[in-house]
C-alpha cells in the first residue's frame, strides 16, 4: 500500500504527473486503483461537479473550452473529463475532444483527461466515478464531465454530477425528438448553443414549453441559456446559472444527499470488489467442483451455498479492505 | 490498454496521414488521443503528460523536424517521461533518421509504411500492463 500512499500525497500536491498516473490506475481498475479511490474519497466532496451532455455536434467540447476559460478568469481551478465511445469491434477508441480544447488546457490551473467508454453504456466510462473523486481530492474547484454524444438514454451523468447541463443547438433535427423524456428530465440547465443561428429562439421556446408541461412541481425550474461557445458569448450567464444551482443544492440539502449516495456507492464498490475477489479464490479452490455439482443436480440451493460461502469467508481472514 | 497520442507539431497543412495512423491504431484496439493540427512542442508534451500515454506518435511533413523533435524530447526528459515510446512519421529524409534517433526517437516510419508494421512495433515495445 506504500505506493498508493505515496501517490495520494503527490496528488494532493496537485502534481500533474501523479494525477495522470492515478487516473491510469483508476481506469485500469487495478487493486491499487481501487485502493487509491478509497483513500481519496474522504478528501473529496468540495468540488462542483458539472455534467455536460447532448447530441453529437451541438458543440459540447467547444462549450467546455470556453466555459473553462471563463472559470479560469474567475480564479477557479478546472478539471475536465471527456468521455468518447470505444469501438465495440476492436475495443480501441479515438479521443478527439482535445482538438476543441486547445486554448483552455495549456494552463496549470486546468487538467484534462480523455476517457474511453470501454464498453460501458450510459454515456460515461466505468472509471468516471473514481476519476472525479481523484480530481475532487486534488483540489479542482469545478470538474466538467463531458459525456459521449448522448441520445435519449445516457442519463447516468445525473447520478454523478451535481449540475447537469443539456446542450442543444438550433436546427438539429426535430425539436421534440431532441428533448424527449430522458434527456429533458436530467437537465438542470439547458443550453441552446450556436445561438447566433436561425431558430435559436424557437428551440429555446420549445424547451420552455416542454419544461412547463412537466415540471411545475419542482423547486428548481431549469434555466435556458443561449450561448455562442465559439465566441464566448453567454458564458457569464451560464456560470451564473451554475452558481445559482449549486446554491440551491446546498440550501435544499440535496448536495448532502448526493454525497451520502456517493458514500454508499464507495462502500458498495468495495463490497463488490471483495466478493468478486473471494469468489474467484473459491472457484480456484479444492471444494469447488463438489459444490458446483451439488447445485447443478439440485441437491442444494444456490442461494444457500452462496450464503454458506460468505459466512466461511467472513470467519476466515477478512482483510478485504 | 495501450494509449497513444498522435500529434502534429508545427505548421503542416494537412493531417491525412496522422488520421490514417490514428484509425489503424484504434482498429488494433488502442486508445488514440488526437489533438489536431498546429501543435507546439509544449502543447504536445503537456497533452501526453495529462493523458499518461504509453506512446507519442509524431507526424511531421514540413521539414521542421530538426528543430521540433529535439525540443519535444527535451520537454519529455524534463518532465521525467522517459518511459514513453516516441515514434516519428511523415517526411523525414534518410539522412536525418540517425539524428532523430539520437535525439530520443525510438523509430522513424517513412511514407509507405504498412500501418500493421507500426501496430506490431508498438505492441512489441509496450509491455501491456495487465
Amino acid at each position: 500500500m506504500n505506493e498508493v500512499d505515496g501517490l495520494v500525497s503527490r496528488i494532493l500536491e496537485r502534481e500533474k504527473r501523479a494525477i495522470a498516473r492515478g487516473l491510469t490506475w483508476v481506469e485500469r481498475d487495478s487493486e491499487d486503483g481501487k485502493a487509491l479511490v478509497r483513500a481519496l474519497f474522504p478528501l473529496a466532496g468540495k468540488a462542483h461537479i458539472v455534467g455536460i451532455t447532448g447530441a453529437p455536434g451541438v458543440g459540447k467540447s467547444t462549450l467546455v473550452n470556453s466555459l473553462t476559460l471563463e472559470l479560469r478568469r474567475r480564479g477557479a481551478r478546472v478539471g475536465i473529463l471527456a468521455v468518447d465511445p470505444s469501438s465495440p469491434f476492436s475495443g480501441g477508441a479515438i479521443l478527439g475532444d482535445r482538438i476543441r480544447m486547445q486554448e483552455s488546457v495549456m494552463d496549470d490551473g486546468v487538467f484534462m483527461r480523455s476517457l474511453a467508454s470501454r464498453g460501458h453504456l450510459g454515456g460515461l466510462s466505468r472509471a468516471t466515478f473514481g476519476a472525479v473523486t481523484l480530481m475532487d481530492a486534488a483540489g479542482f474547484d469545478v470538474i466538467l464531465i463531458e459525456t459521449v454524444g448522448a441520445g435519449q438514454s445516457e442519463v447516468e451523468i445525473m447520478q454523478l454530477a451535481h449540475s447537469t447541463m443539456v446542450v442543444l443547438a438550433p436546427g438539429l433535427g426535430d425539436d421534440i425528438q431532441a428533448i424527449k423524456a430522458g434527456i429533458l428530465e436530467i437537465g438542470q440547465i439547458f443550453v441552446v448553443n450556436k445561438a447566433d443561428r436561425d431558430g435559436a429562439d424557437h428551440t429555446a421556446r420549445a424547451i420552455r414549453g416542454m419544461l412547463t408541461l412537466g415540471m411545475q412541481h419542482l423547486d428548481w425550474f431549469p434555466p435556458i441559456v443561449k450561448t455562442v461557445a465559439e465566441h464566448g458569448e453567454g458564458l457569464g450567464e451560464l456560470i451564473g446559472s451554475l452558481e445559482k444551482h449549486r446554491e440551491y443544492l446546498s440550501q435544499s440539502g440535496e448536495l448532502a444527499l448526493i454525497r451520502d449516495g456517493q458514500t454508499a456507492h464507495v462502500i458498495q464498490l468495495a463490497m463488490e470488489d471483495w466478493v468478486d475477489r473471494e469468489f474467484r479464490r473459491v472457484k480456484a479452490g479444492a471444494g469447488w467442483d463438489a459444490l458446483r455439482q451439488q447445485v447443478a443436480s439440485g441437491a442444494r440451493d444456490a442461494a444457500e451455498v452462496a450464503l454458506e460461502m460468505l459466512r466461511s469467508l467472513t470467519e476466515g481472514d477478512n482483510n478485504g479492505s | 490498454m495501450i494509449r497513444v497520442l498522435v500529434a502534429k507539431p508545427g505548421l503542416d497543412g494537412h493531417d491525412r496521414g496522422a488520421k490514417v495512423i490514428a484509425r489503424a491504431l484504434r482498429d488494433a484496439g488502442m486508445e488514440v488521443v488526437y489533438t489536431g493540427l498546429h501543435q507546439t512542442p509544449e502543447q504536445i508534451v503537456d497533452a501526453a503528460l495529462q493523458e499518461d500515454v504509453d506512446v507519442l506518435a509524431l507526424s511531421i511533413l514540413s521539414g521542421a523536424h530538426p528543430t521540433l523533435v529535439p525540443r519535444i524530447m527535451e520537454l519529455v526528459r524534463s518532465n521525467h517521461m522517459d518511459d514513453m515510446l516516441v515514434l516519428l512519421g511523415g517526411i523525414i529524409p534518410d539522412d536525418d533518421v540517425e539524428s532523430m534517433e539520437q535525439a530520443g526517437v525510438a523509430r522513424v516510419f517513412g511514407p509507405g509504411t504498412d500501418t500493421q508494421d507500426i501496430v506490431q512495433y508498438i505492441r512489441e515495445r509496450v509491455s501491456e500492463h495487465e
